[in-house]
């Protein structure tokens, strides 16, 4: 679905984002994998064989660093000469009762989650724009931007301006034939979640439909419908991916 | 083709003018066809040409033909 593609994919060591680049580069894309650590993508990538001619490559920055960003994203035009999709999925999620709520990690959520992910769509929208068929962008939001959620205010906003700032470049970059969505995952089934406690984690599976976590490669197949052609008609929508859960 | 003549060659087309309008009084205030269509376009031109991508700021601040070369000058692109 994906084969002759040139994909980024942030926040990619672990979890959703890791799971969203295995299953790009199985469906034949050249994929960017971009992680803060170094040598994190490479620890799970290079024992990868995807079997379909993708691939994955690493890009080692911060995405709140504007530079860093565009070095980033002129290396991937540089080496492949284009870019047709990228997922705005690195985020970070601190959960704070009211009148407890950081300072720091509240500024840190916008920074990341925010800025970041308009940081990547304005660099990425700028290469797409130039190509005859566009680009296709995915954010990742979440199911609490929606519903929201006791103890995550803040990072239940910054997902709010996630969907919004997704409607709002879709208008913006349909003409360029640049489409711009946004997932919404509920509950899923990362290292993050194996911490929970146990008998909360059994209350919240008590409330999706289908009785189960998400595992990350449910999203990462919502989020491939996204990126390929399959979707061409498809912009400014959140597509919530949460096992039909009653919040 | 030296950088010159590719950037000028960029201004010609973009604006459709003649080498001779081409200096210090090429500005965003003084050239009437100079909008933000145009703008983006001699961006985008730009950066094709010389396999750079401009800052924000600097798109921004571009202004004038003459501050242009300026501003290429930091993205090692010698006019």
């Amino acid at each position: 679905m994906l084969t002759g593609k040139v994909c980024i994919v942030t926040g990619a060591s672990r979890g959703i984002g890791k799971a969203i680049a295995q299953v790009f580069a199985q469906n034949g894309a050249v994929v960017y994998g971009t992680a803060t650590r170094e040598g994190s993508i490479e620890a799970w990538a290079d024992g990868f064989d995807p079997q379909s001619g993708g691939c994955i490559r690493s890009l080692y920055f911060d995405i709140t660093d504007e530079a860093a960003c565009r070095e980033a994203v002129m290396r991937v035009k540089k080496e492949t000469g284009r870019l047709d999709g990228l997922v705005n999925n690195a985020g970070v999620e601190f959960n704070e009762l009211i009148g407890m709520i950081s300072r720091e990690h509240m500024e840190k959520m916008f920074e990341v989650n925010v800025y970041g992910t308009i940081n990547m769509l304005q660099l990425a929208s700028r290469i797409m724009g130039r190509q005859e068929n566009g680009g296709s962008i995915v954010n990742i939001t979440s199911m609490t931007a929606l519903k929201g959620n006791r103890g995550q205010m803040v990072y239940s906003a910054t997902k709010g301006a996630v969907i919004s700032l997704t409607r709002s470049a879709a208008k913006e970059l349909a003409p360029k034939k640049i489409r711009v969505n946004a997932i919404a995952p509920g509950l899923t089934n990362t290292d993050m979640m194996k911490q929970a406690d146990p008998k909360m984690l059994e209350g919240r599976i008590g409330n999706i439909c289908m009785g189960r976590l998400a595992e990350p490669e449910d999203i990462a197949k919502a989020c491939l419908y996204m990126i390929s052609d399959m979707s061409s008609y498809v912009s400014g929508q959140v597509l919530a991916v949460d096992g039909c859960t009653i919040m | 083709m030296t950088n010159l003549e590719k950037y000028d060659h960029i201004f010609m087309d973009v604006f459709g003018i003649d080498h001779a309008a081409l200096g210090e009084a090429f500005t965003f205030k003084d050239v009437p066809a100079w909008d933000s269509v145009a703008h983006l376009s001699l961006i985008s031109q730009l950066e094709d040409e010389f396999d750079i991508m401009f800052e924000a700021e600097d798109i921004l601040h571009y202004g004038s033909y003459e501050n242009g070369k300026k501003l290429l000058a930091k993205y090692g692109v010698e006019i």
